[in-house]
């Protein structure tokens, strides 16, 4: 790191801000990423000893909903993110230049802190046409990630645009957008997945690169196990009206009232990894499936070509696979799957009987 | 002589978007608005099913987003005739409600403000004046010396590193920055203020649909069930949080933004009050139903055209009249299969994409030929502009007694003339009021659902036509909407139980355009025309209008088949 910029701890102190926030601070990064009492020290120490992380994000094709997003976060707080720790040198959606002034603060960051500046990518880059299909300042996006991308210590991928093309790359990709690791010529990019991601796995994963001063784990397809190592279906509050074969049959139904599982009309949850029923949405409020509709797998490659989104295909992942995966199924029953195909299901009748007679109860008080 | 000058990025905005203007004797004389960005999300949407489509176009714009997802899930009820419950009437309108208060003040602060508000005057404030006068605005209680003190001192200190992250090369000192030091310590202070706020109304749609941005919709009513007696649906607890969140956000618009508005209006109302008016015609689809989408009389933003700038009178729209809404294409990437001189309603749109303009790396456009991803929208062929000022003069034209109140008391507020909403201040000001009167009916809408479940409808999906067997062979329907920026439409065509042709013709579409065959200019290119330019190295006046427009460029999108023969087309923005 630059030894000339201050350390965050030095700039908290400037800032009129007391060791005591500042340990406030660490304890609060360190509860975000879950870590124990030991790893808080290890933060500590890191943003004792490190500067404000200069970083540029760049927009290619995209709707803006991870920005969006990102400014959704309540720990951190994005405010606290872009004064107190990171110097977002470049983002086109909030920052005060414009025109060749924004053009020359780009240049300024990528030469100035090189090999040092992280690259924060959201949208997908259009290789058909000579690039003709996105330009900014008269440059094509793949030329400008080219440019910025060369000299990033660090390359992360916001949201299913970057990670995988999401929609504009759904069949047939008029325009060729392409996920910029199969352009970043080697280099490791973190794939943030999600249409957005989730807020404050944004920040998390910035606050783990800015606290470490390493990238996170990740899987085989780029993503932070932190945040995706686990299915939707698994993490899922609704998981045991699935296991013991209550499902939503239609609509505002009577079983919709109950929140019974969402399966049958059409839920990803079972093959979607994704922090939803963990983290949910907008601090803890709520997500999909607790909002009454499916999940659509908008943190999947290719989502958008697994339709219709209210029905499940013939080889996707239901009844009888599940019941490899969950232990706790003892008997059995037979449902027919909405649609396409029909899968022996395996259902926990004992469950399933402690449900219904929990519910039964909840009737007759309502009677 | 005459001087091209070049903005490419507009930054603060959605999407990508150039303004090329000439500019003679300090003023501008003519001026180019091109997007210079298109993802093609049409072709994708093509064969596929439309209870599918709100999620698709919903991502055509994270900014605004639910906009699309209502435009879509009106125009499949719309073509097949089905009638939504009136909760589900409801819980879309708090839903709009929700997203109007949190797009408008982000735009306001962090989208426009920077414009208005010089960052680095506010370190030479004195934080007791400061007080004093946020305390004279209003009794927003986050106003005592103390924290306007702190507050300095943390900007000081972030100045003083060198790393000014967003704010570096802005165009502070700029001679058209007007308001005095401790005015914009109180725009920097509410900058930040209204940052951690936004994320707090926008739970309105986590609760109603699941997330946010990109909530969940549902062809036929919402996704969400109602019922008080069970912990996994719309019950006492969770409308109680919709309760308090829209409560605090009428709290924050009238003792924040409007007061702001107000106060920064007062300072650059003598030029910016008569800078900016651009076109004379205005259109409005008008939103939020109080009897049902299908009886726009219910609205309470009203239907209608007004011309001219005459306020006494209101023009009917008809969008599924194949003459009224057109598309055109005589300056951008596209080709029409019977020659680029005719327009296109909606429902019988074609595009043949087609890009002529420079390879990139360029310096300039081709002006004279095409030069944007954007095709140009005209009603009855001429240019409109669409937009909160637009739904406050349609409001005012059509007679609507909340919308005038609004709009007078603005004028008086602020001291300026009814001229004065015809310009760039009042493009931005008209949509501070509109927020004000957003965040009573929010609450008003949220009573009027506790009264119908207290009734006992707890209804929020009408799932008659659900099952497409129930459908026709081919089915046309438009869905019209107000999204934060403007007019919104989507047409369908439905057939075979498919999307057949799937249009949309967004607000940036209207405003951003680049101008028609007979050379007249859409909103963006007309506003500029006129307006002065201190320094051309720095046209911060250039984004003062632009801005006031709340662009948003999310993609011009376009349809067309695997051969690569282009059939049908959208744009969105």
């Amino acid at each position: 790191m630059n030894e000339t910029r201050p350390t965050v701890y030095e700039e908290l102190q400037a800032k009129g801000h007391s060791r005591r926030d500042f340990m406030k601070f660490c304890t609060f990064i360190g509860a975000a990423l879950g870590l124990e009492s030991t790893g808080i020290a290890q933060v500590v120490k890191a943003l004792e000893t490190k500067s404000r992380l200069p970083v540029v994000w760049l927009h290619f094709q995209e709707c803006t909903c991870c920005s969006e997003s990102f400014i959704r976060s309540s720990h951190p707080l994005v405010a606290d993110v872009i004064l107190d720790k990171i110097s977002l040198d470049y983002t086109e959606t909030l920052m005060a230049a414009a025109g060749h002034q924004a053009e020359a603060t780009l240049k300024n960051t990528i030469e100035k802190y090189k090999g040092q500046y992280v690259l924060l990518v959201e949208g997908s880059i259009p290789t058909k046409e000579d690039g003709a299909y996105c330009c900014i300042g008269g440059k094509s996006s793949y030329d400008i990630f080219k440019e910025v991308s060369k000299d990033a210590k660090a390359i992360i991928a916001w949201g299913n645009c970057a990670s995988a093309g999401c929609v504009q790359a759904a069949n047939p990709n008029p325009t060729g957008a392409t996920p910029i690791y199969k352009l970043a010529e080697g280099k490791t990019v973190i794939n943030v997945q999600g249409c957005p991601p989730i807020a404050e796995v944004m920040a998390g994963v910035i606050v783990h690169i800015l606290a470490f001063d390493r990238i996170p784990q990740l899987d085989s397809l780029g993503r932070p196990k932190a945040f995706y190592s686990s299915r939707v279906h698994d993490t899922c509050y609704r998981r045991p009206n699935y296991d013991a074969g209550l499902f939503v049959e239609s609509w505002d139904d009577e079983n919709a009232k109950k929140g019974y599982c969402l399966y049958k009309m059409g839920c990803r949850g079972p093959n979607t990894y994704n922090s939803c029923g963990v983290i949910k949405w907008n601090n803890g409020v709520s997500f999909p499936i607790q909002s009454g509709h499916p999940c659509i797998g908008c943190s999947e490659a290719n989502f958008w070509d697994n339709g219709p989104f209210y029905k499940h295909l013939a080889n996707f992942p239901g009844f009888g696979i599940e019941s490899t995966a969950d232990k706790v199924g003892i008997g059995l029953g037979a449902v027919t799957v909405a649609g396409i195909a029909a899968h022996a299901v395996v259902t926990n009748i004992r469950k399933r009987k402690e449900i219904m007679k929990g519910l039964r109860t909840t009737d007759n008080n309502i009677a | 002589m005459t001087q091209r000058i070049v903005v490419d990025p507009i930054t603060r905005i959605e999407g990508h978007l150039r303004i090329e203007a000439e500019i003679k004797d300090g003023k501008i004389v003519d001026a180019f608005s091109s997007g210079t960005m298109v993802r093609g999300i049409e072709i994708i949407l093509k064969g596929r099913d439309p209870r599918d489509a709100w999620a698709f176009v919903e991502r055509v714009c994270g900014v605004c987003t639910t906009v699309h997802a209502l435009a879509s899930v009106r125009s499949v009820e719309n073509a097949l005739g089905m009638v939504i419950p009136p909760n589900a009437d409801l819980i879309r309108n708090l839903m709009f409600c929700a997203q109007y208060m949190q797009d408008h003040v982000v735009h306001f602060y962090h989208l426009h403000a920077l414009d208005w508000v010089d960052v680095v005057s506010a370190l030479s404030a004195d934080p007791q004046k400061t007080s004093d006068i946020a305390k004279s605005l209003s009794n927003w209680p986050k106003s005592s010396p103390g924290y306007f003190s702190d507050l300095q001192k943390r900007l000081k200190g972030f100045v003083e590193s060198g790393q000014l992250g967003i704010f570096a090369n802005g165009y502070w000192g700029h001679p058209a920055y007007k308001l005095p030091a401790e005015v914009n310590l109180i725009g920097v202070a509410h900058y930040l203020e209204a940052l951690e706020w936004q994320k707090e109304i926008v739970k309105v749609h986590t609760i109603f649909g699941g997330k946010n941005p990109h909530p969940n919709y549902l062809v036929g009513g919402v996704p969400c069930a109602i019922n008080l007696d069970g912990n996994n649906a719309i019950n006492a607890e969770r409308l109680a949080y919709v309760q308090k969140l829209l409560e605090d956000a009428k709290t924050f618009v009238n003792q924040v933004y409007i007061p702001d508005l107000v106060a920064v209006a007062k300072y650059y109302k003598s030029d910016w009050g008569a800078i900016g008016g651009g076109l004379k015609n205005y259109l409005a689809y008008g939103d939020l139903p109080l009897n049902g989408y299908n009886n726009p009389e219910s609205f309470k933003f009203p239907r209608g055209i007004v011309m001219d700038r005459d306020l006494t009178k209101i023009i009917p729209v008809d969008a599924s009249d194949p003459q009224q809404i057109q598309e055109f294409i005589a300056h951008s990437y596209y080709n029409y299969s019977d020659g680029n001189k005719t327009g296109k309603h909606p429902w019988a749109g074609e595009t043949n994409l087609h890009y002529t303009g420079p390879k990139p790396p360029y310096d300039y456009l081709k002006v004279e030929e095409q030069y944007s991803w954007l095709k140009t929208p005209r009603w009855k062929g001429n240019p409109m502009e669409v937009g909160p000022l637009s739904r406050m003069l349609v409001g005012f034209a059509a007679g609507n007694k909340e919308i005038q109140e609004v709009v007078k008391w603005g004028l008086s507020a602020l001291e300026a003339p009814v001229e004065a909403l015809f310009s760039t201040l009042g493009r931005t000001a008209a949509r501070g009021l509109e927020t004000k009167l957003v965040a009573d009916w929010g609450l008003e809408f949220f009573n009027s659902l506790i009264t119908n479940i207290k009734n006992g409808d707890t209804r929020t999906a009408n799932t008659e036509k659900w099952d497409p067997e129930t459908w026709p062979a081919e089915a046309k329907g438009v869905g019209l909407t107000e999204a934060p920026r403007g007019a919104l439409a989507h047409w369908i065509v439905i057939k075979d139980k498919k999307i057949d042709n799937y249009q949309l013709v967004v607000p940036s579409t209207w405003n951003a355009s680049p101008r028609d065959m007979n050379g007249q200019r859409s909103a963006y290119e007309e506003s500029l025309i006129g307006t002065p330019i201190a320094d051309p190295e720095k046209p911060l006046e250039i984004l003062r209008t632009i801005h006031s427009f709340d662009p948003c460029l999310a993609c011009a999108v376009h349809l067309y088949d695997e051969k690569g023969t282009y059939l049908h087309q959208l744009h969105t923005f």
